[in-house]
């Protein structure tokens, strides 16, 4: 870094700040919306000077939404408690499948491994649409509709392939000696795996579980065919603002700001594990 | 506790690595596993060890058939080339591993750790990360890691490989004398000749997948099984001269620019065939002019090799031949010179196949009742 060129010092400088604007100037903006009335956001020119008004966070918080036409109830906490049951319960149990399955996927060349394990994989390449419409006829055939349990089935579709592929790639990376060395020392295959490879590959399935939880939390398309009004999520939710009366640009944007600050906490928390997880895992060493 | 091979056969995926390997290993013997890289030694190491199965054959400790025997079953104690410490696990855990294992009380567990990690003076160092250690510390706590739990078997895979030449030096010294210590089984892995002829016991020779001689270090070195094996121990590499012996005045005798070098008489059925004659480098001396037999060379170059200094000649058809003196000793350093040969350290190998012709062997004097 010393060697740079004041020039260059410069040059590097406009470039990261074009990049964080064109970045970040969107949530800026949202975060800015929130503390404002409708009014206030769509009047023209727009401006950054405003009253700031917390209306907004009072509406969704106590789930009251006064418009023109009247109160309107809405359910938006409900939706973000939802999100956060719904993605995390998902994780947990894509984590409890995915880690022995990519394990075994990555330490026993077994007969149609690869197979499997792409198989596993495809389910990311397939629209979701195309598999909604069997699974909806499925769900109500079965009583699954409209259940947490059958969402979280449904959400595997997003959690279980990610962390299984990328847990296995770091299973693979521990070299196998070192498990070898664990087992000839005297533990078990189940001892070797707790305490050996389960905490090396720990920064990879860290980094796997925070992608598989944002991307859950994400999700709408499945969220919005297969629940109803008290199993939503925010992103399903968030339609509840477009009222008879108007689109509430306000209250939107204090939703979105509420909605990805939980994911946003827990990506700043846990950024050290995901670029370290996430470029170990490429990097033999 | 003896170890027996019978017809070990490995292959991975479709490549076969060990192809019909018997061996066997005698209690508290020392055998070193010696050969080129991808021989099959590692293959074989870990073929004992039990982390992984052999296609066919059987492996047996102590008379014990390990077929579907668990690695953490064998209670052998094993070191790693590339070390495979537990990166996440202090000095101390890293070498405890195999006691935890037994679930030794804590105090045992700290005394036994010590006690090994003093033998090999790494005890201030126990507290530290593997990736704080140096390279030889990581070395000495894998091999203190293998010695912790005082296996009946000891598997060495090369463990001086990975580390510097001073180390390795004082490993040399240090190591054969720990593991007689140590009253185990070992067998040592090793691509280092000095090492092999050092630690053994005896030496296996491995190459092209499978065990090509075993025997101790002497009768390796004196009586190799084949032209590649003679060429695998010494530095300089045995000299090998494409000659045909013939019936000379005192039975059989080989020409090398013109002069007879004689040779063990029960070489009769080598005579007009074509061989190669191994002559190590320090059996050949330099003497003056009109020593008889003396064959004259040319000096081609001359190389200081620490205690020993390395001569390369060519004779008059432009044979090349390396001489190994010690160093300090007076010898040509350019020009004409005069080399005797001892017939007594010549060996004759055939040419087409590389085996050595023994001449005290029976089938050697069969042979020569054919011929």
């Amino acid at each position: 870094m010393d060697t740079m060129s004041p020039l260059e010092r410069v040059l590097r400088g406009i470039a990261i700040t074009l990049v964080i604007l064109f970045f970040m100037f969107p949530i800026f903006w949202i975060f800015l919306m929130s503390f404002q009335t409708n009014e206030t956001i769509l009047r023209v020119p727009p401006s950054i000077v405003f009253e700031p008004t917390i209306a907004n966070y009072q509406a969704l918080l106590t789930g009251r939404l006064e418009t023109a036409a009247g109160t309107l109830e809405i359910r938006f906490m409900r939706n973000l408690f939802n999100s956060l049951f719904l993605s995390t319960a998902s994780v947990a149990l894509a984590l409890v499948l995915g880690i022995p399955a990519a394990y075994a996927f990555a330490r026993l060349k077994f007969r149609g491994s690869e197979e499997i394990a792409f198989t596993l994989l495809s389910f990311r390449f397939a629209p979701p649409l195309l598999v909604l419409l069997p699974l909806v006829i499925y769900f109500q055939q079965i009583g699954l509709a409209n259940t947490y349990i059958g969402l979280i089935w449904v959400y595997q579709l997003i959690c279980l392939p990610l962390i299984l592929w990328i847990v296995r790639g770091y299973f693979e990376d521990i070299p196998a000696d070192i498990e070898h060395a664990y087992r000839i020392a005297g533990h078990r295959w189940f001892t070797t795996f707790r305490k050996v490879a389960l905490p090396l590959a720990g920064p990879g399935i860290a980094a796997a579980g925070l992608l598989a939880f944002i991307f859950a939390w994400n999700n709408f398309i499945f969220a919005l065919v297969l629940a109803s009004a008290d199993k939503q999520p925010v992103t399903v939710g968030a339609l509840a603002f477009v009222t008879a009366s108007g689109i509430q640009f306000g209250q939107i944007a204090a939703a979105i700001v509420l909605s990805i600050a939980p994911v946003f906490a827990l990506a700043l928390y846990a950024q050290r594990y995901l670029v370290e997880g996430l470029s170990l895992g490429a990097v033999k060493g | 506790m003896t170890i027996k091979l019978t017809d070990v056969v490995k292959s991975f995926k479709n490549e076969v690595v060990l192809d019909g390997v018997s061996l066997s290993v005698e209690a508290g013997e020392t055998l070193v596993l010696f050969g080129p890289s991808g021989a099959g030694k590692t293959v074989l190491l870990r073929l004992i060890a039990g982390v992984i199965d052999p296609d066919e054959g059987r492996i047996e400790v102590n008379g014990r058939d390990m077929e579907g025997v668990e690695p953490e079953d064998r209670g052998m104690g094993m070191a790693f080339q590339n070390f495979a410490l537990f990166p996440h696990m202090t000095a101390f855990d890293n070498i405890a591993s195999p006691l935890t294992a037994r679930r030794q009380n804590r105090t045992t567990l700290k005394a036994g750790v010590e006690s090994v990690a003093k033998l090999l003076k790494i005890d201030h160092v126990l507290g530290h990360m593997p990736k704080a250690l140096s390279n030889g510390q990581k070395q000495r706590t894998a091999l203190a890691r293998a010695l912790a739990a005082k296996p009946n078997v000891l598997l060495l895979d090369d463990p001086l490989r990975n580390v510097d030449a001073k180390l390795r030096f004082e490993m040399r010294l240090e190591l054969p004398r720990l593991l007689k210590q140590q009253n185990a089984t070992v067998i040592y892995v090793t691509q280092d000749y000095k090492e092999a002829m050092a630690f053994g016991d005896r030496i296996a020779v491995m190459d092209g997948h499978g065990i090509r001689q075993v025997g101790t270090p002497e009768h390796i070195y004196l009586r190799p099984a084949s032209t590649k094996i003679a060429s695998l121990f010494g530095d300089p590499a045995i000299n090998l001269l494409e000659v045909r012996p013939e019936r000379g005045e005192h039975g059989v005798q080989v020409r090398l620019s013109g002069r007879a070098i004689p040779l063990d008489r029960r070489h009769a059925a080598s005579i007009g065939h074509d061989c190669l004659l191994g002559v190590r480098p320090e059996t050949i001396r330099f003497v003056p002019e009109g020593t008889p037999g003396a064959v004259p060379v040319e000096v081609e170059a001359e190389t200081p090799l620490n205690e020993k200094t390395v001569t390369l000649v060519w004779t008059r058809q432009r044979r090349e031949i390396m001489v190994s003196r010690p160093s300090g000793s007076i010898g040509p350093a350019h020009g004409r010179a005069w080399i005797v040969i001892d017939p007594g350290h010549a060996m004759l190998f055939d040419k087409e196949s590389g085996a050595r012709i023994d001449p005290s062997s029976d089938a050697a004097a069969l042979q020569g009742e054919v011929a």
